[in-house]
């Protein structure tokens, strides 16, 4: 492929990938990620390979590129973040960009100003790239129809988690070669879970079967519309999955009858070294983080030889700097 | 009073559903009422003569569902810019929903309405008073002294009434004034947090859903109540296939239940909110493609005996907001007839004279109001609508303050030309 540092020097063109001969021609013009339900199969394999390309500088003694020097990137965190918002950071540093940093819990009606104008004040200083956290499904379609910038989606409500989802399949493509046929449980709350979204739309257009489960109260029959199968027992889905991506339990749930208690969630769907040995030998634990140790993850589990929660994060800093570059360079709407 | 001047219509096709008319007739008004029907009417001195060649001719139109918003969000629109819509889009009559701020749950705030509708002048304003005192759901307000204010019916709109034993006291209460309960049906409860239809398009945005049922089990314990204790009930806004199957059925077994469609329960569906478009954000929420072509059936089988717009008139800044933080509704005054027109007539579902049944005959009997018909010695309320004409709904000319409307743009065919109010032209498009 075309070297993100040698496309920098034109950036009035939009980026040449052809790193792969399945993306042979293709040219990316996207000026926002939005949600991984908008993206063809051929636009996330491209960030994909743009990843790839990008992880290496993380092994370089000086670990910059000058791909998007000049460049402004505004971090719109509305809602709280620890890994997301130090991985974007850092993958806009290691651009080279300019980072601005903007933090406000609560919504912004709460605020008193809307989020329309935070964003347009912000945009007004000269931002390029606009990454936006924010608590309702949706706020980053508003702020891609009412500003100049790109937009990169960083979790909206209950909606989606693009590059969360993208370092997810992108750690299965690394470890497992591939993602076409491959088996992928998700589990837990996946009506409420932005990352689920975003997986099954993209585990789903790049051929891989996904599988949901948790309690009916958690997984709605609904989620079949999005093309996942739909199971309630933990112990009859393992032993015929690649990969099993455990979800956060969100304790707010409770109060609202979601699950009756920890203890009995953790019974039902909580991964231990026990249910995992009806699992295939090589298969693949994955887990968003924060992880709430032994409750759906046991320690011995989430530090074990499957496995793959370090390399996730490490993969999110190659992915986020391949979405940042990529909508840099992209023209349309 | 002002003296008013007689109006002759000629040449126009007559329709008044009341009457079962369908004719080319003349119509003379005079003294605020229906003088004359028949064919080739004599000129009479000093009337204005209004040529209706290809036009159709009936009773005034009625909106038994508006938000005037007056009292306390005036800056949204007034009694006067409600009235003034509500002419431009052929409507003599609106009834006006009192979930005002504050509520209109007494007689001395439905007088203040009526007095803003007077100084208006432009269309007739029906106010309706809350069921409840401050529309919480709680006590009954002083529905008596609001009818004798000039109330014409009762509705907690915006919510529903969520306590059975309330609900059974209203119905029996405001039965024994003949005043109809129009309800909100919205079980408060399941998917309180809902913003839009449950099911697959709320999944894929990852918005909180408002499921059917949760219309559907207050209707049905509405109706379980109105077997019981009596009285009349109107369903607002029906948005489910299941709904309409529970009104067909409880008029067949006699039941005194009226209900209300709206065009964009009639048009629109749930697919429209995938753009995270708050002006697709609806209280009941926009449904599924069967709940829509469900609706439409029962409109045009008379389950469904009116239709109404639920004109809710928002801010800029508010429907700007993220969507699940916007508020519901939206405005459709000016556009309502073509959009019915569209749904209901293009769909070959219905004819006019039954789709003016629906505007007219339909909400004045729901409401138990002698208006809506054009016999001679009705009040004369007149609308002429060009069925043929042609045109692109444009908000920004619109008399409504707001502008939150998702048919901008919209080519519709059907408009009024001409609003009589009592004998009074309030509206006349201008020639072009």
């Amino acid at each position: 492929m075309s070297t993100p540092r040698a496309s920098a020097k034109n950036q009035q063109r939009p980026v040449n990938i052809t790193g792969t001969t399945a993306l042979e021609g293709f040219v990316w013009t996207r000026r926002h990620l939005l949600g991984l339900d908008d993206l063809s199969s051929q636009e996330i394999l491209a960030i994909l390979d743009t990843a790839e390309s990008f992880r290496e500088v993380s092994t370089r003694s000086i670990k910059k590129v000058p791909a998007l020097r000049g460049k402004v990137v505004a971090n719109l965190f509305f809602e709280d973040s620890t890994r997301t918002r130090m991985s974007f950071t850092l993958a806009a540093s290691r651009l080279s960009a300019d980072v601005l940093e903007f933090s406000a819990k609560g919504s912004s009606v709460a605020k008193g100003e809307t989020l329309r104008d935070t964003a347009r004040n912000i945009e007004a200083m000269g931002v390029d790239t606009m990454v936006i956290r924010h608590s309702q499904s949706g706020a980053p379609h508003l702020l891609a129809q009412c500003l100049k910038t790109s937009v990169v989606n960083a979790g909206d409500g209950q909606h989606e988690h693009p590059t969360q989802g993208l370092l997810d399949i992108f750690t299965i493509r690394q470890r497992l070669g591939s993602i076409a046929g491959k088996r992928v449980a998700i589990v837990g709350d996946i009506a409420h879970s932005r990352v689920a979204r975003s997986n099954i739309f993209g585990l789903r257009k790049l051929g891989a079967e996904v599988v949901c489960v948790g309690p009916p109260t958690l997984v709605p029959g609904a989620m079949r519309t999005l093309g996942a199968e739909i199971c309630h027992s933990l112990d009859e889905v393992l032993p015929h999955v690649d990969v099993i991506n455990m979800l956060r339990i969100q304790f707010e749930r409770i109060g609202s009858n979601l699950f009756p208690s920890v203890r009995e969630y953790a019974r039902l769907y909580g991964l231990n070294a026990e249910r995992l040995a009806k699992a295939r030998p090589d298969v693949l634990v994955m887990h968003p983080g924060p992880i709430n140790r032994g409750l759906e993850l046991t320690s011995d589990v989430a530090d074990g030889k499957n496995s793959a929660i370090l390399q996730q994060v490490a993969n999110g800093l190659a992915i986020r700097m391949a979405v940042l570059f990529l909508v840099n360079q992209g023209s349309q709407a | 009073m002002p003296e008013t001047r007689d109006i002759l219509i000629k040449n126009g096709r007559l329709i008044d559903p009341a009457s079962l008319t369908d004719k080319k007739a003349d119509v003379l008004l005079s003294g605020g009422k229906v003088a004359k029907i028949g064919s080739r009417l004599p000129a009479v001195h000093g009337a204005e003569v209004i040529d209706a060649a290809g036009k159709i001719v009936c009773p005034g139109l009625i909106d038994m569902h508006v938000h005037c918003r007056q009292p306390g969000h005036e800056e949204e629109e007034t009694i006067a810019t409600a009235s003034a819509a509500a002419v431009a889009g052929g409507f003599a009559t609106i009834v006006a929903m009192p979930n005002t701020h504050p509520v209109l749950d007494n007689e001395a705030a439905i007088e203040y309405v009526i007095r803003l509708a007077k100084q208006a002048g432009l269309a007739r304003v029906l106010p309706a008073g809350a069921i409840t005192k401050g529309r919480e759901g709680k006590e009954l307000a002083e529905m008596g002294s609001m009818l004798s204010a000039g109330a014409v019916a009762f509705t907690d709109d915006g919510d529903g009434v969520a306590s059975s034993s309330v609900m059974q006291r209203a119905l029996q209460y405001a039965g024994m004034f003949k005043a109809t309960i129009m309800q909100h049906c919205q079980d408060p409860d399941l998917g309180s947090k809902g913003v839009m239809n449950s099911g697959a398009v709320a999944v894929r945005l990852g918005l909180a859903g408002v499921p059917a049922v949760s219309e559907e089990i207050m209707l049905q314990r509405d109706l379980s109540l109105l077997a019981h204790a009596g009285g009349r009930y109107h369903v607002q806004h029906v948005s489910t296939a299941g709904s309409v199957r529970m009104i067909r059925a409880a008029k067949a077994r006699g039941l005194a239940v009226t209900a209300e469609a709206t065009p964009h329960h009639l048009l629109l569906t749930e697919a429209a909110c995938s753009s995270y478009d708050p002006n697709y954000k609806m209280a009941p929420p926009l449904r599924t493609v069967e709940d829509v072509q469900a609706v439409r059936e029962g409109v045009a089988d008379g389950a469904i005996d009116s239709v109404a717009t639920d004109h809710a008139p928002h801010a800029a800044e508010e429907k700007e907001l993220e969507f699940a933080l916007a508020p519901n509704g939206i405005i459709a005054l000016e556009c309502a007839l073509g959009l019915y027109v569209k749904a209901l007539l293009e769909t070959g579902l219905m004819n006019w004279p039954a789709l003016i049944a629906r505007m007219t005959s339909g909400p004045a009997a729901a409401l138990g109001k002698s208006l809506g018909s054009l016999a001679v010695g009705a009040t004369a309320d007149v609308t002429i609508i060009d069925p043929e004409m042609r045109y692109t709904v444009d908000i920004a000319s619109w008399r409504s303050k707001s502008r939150n409307c998702p048919y901008n743009g919209w080519p519709l065919t059907a408009k009024a030309v001409c609003t009589i109010v009592e004998g009074q032209v309030k509206y006349r498009a201008t020639a072009g």
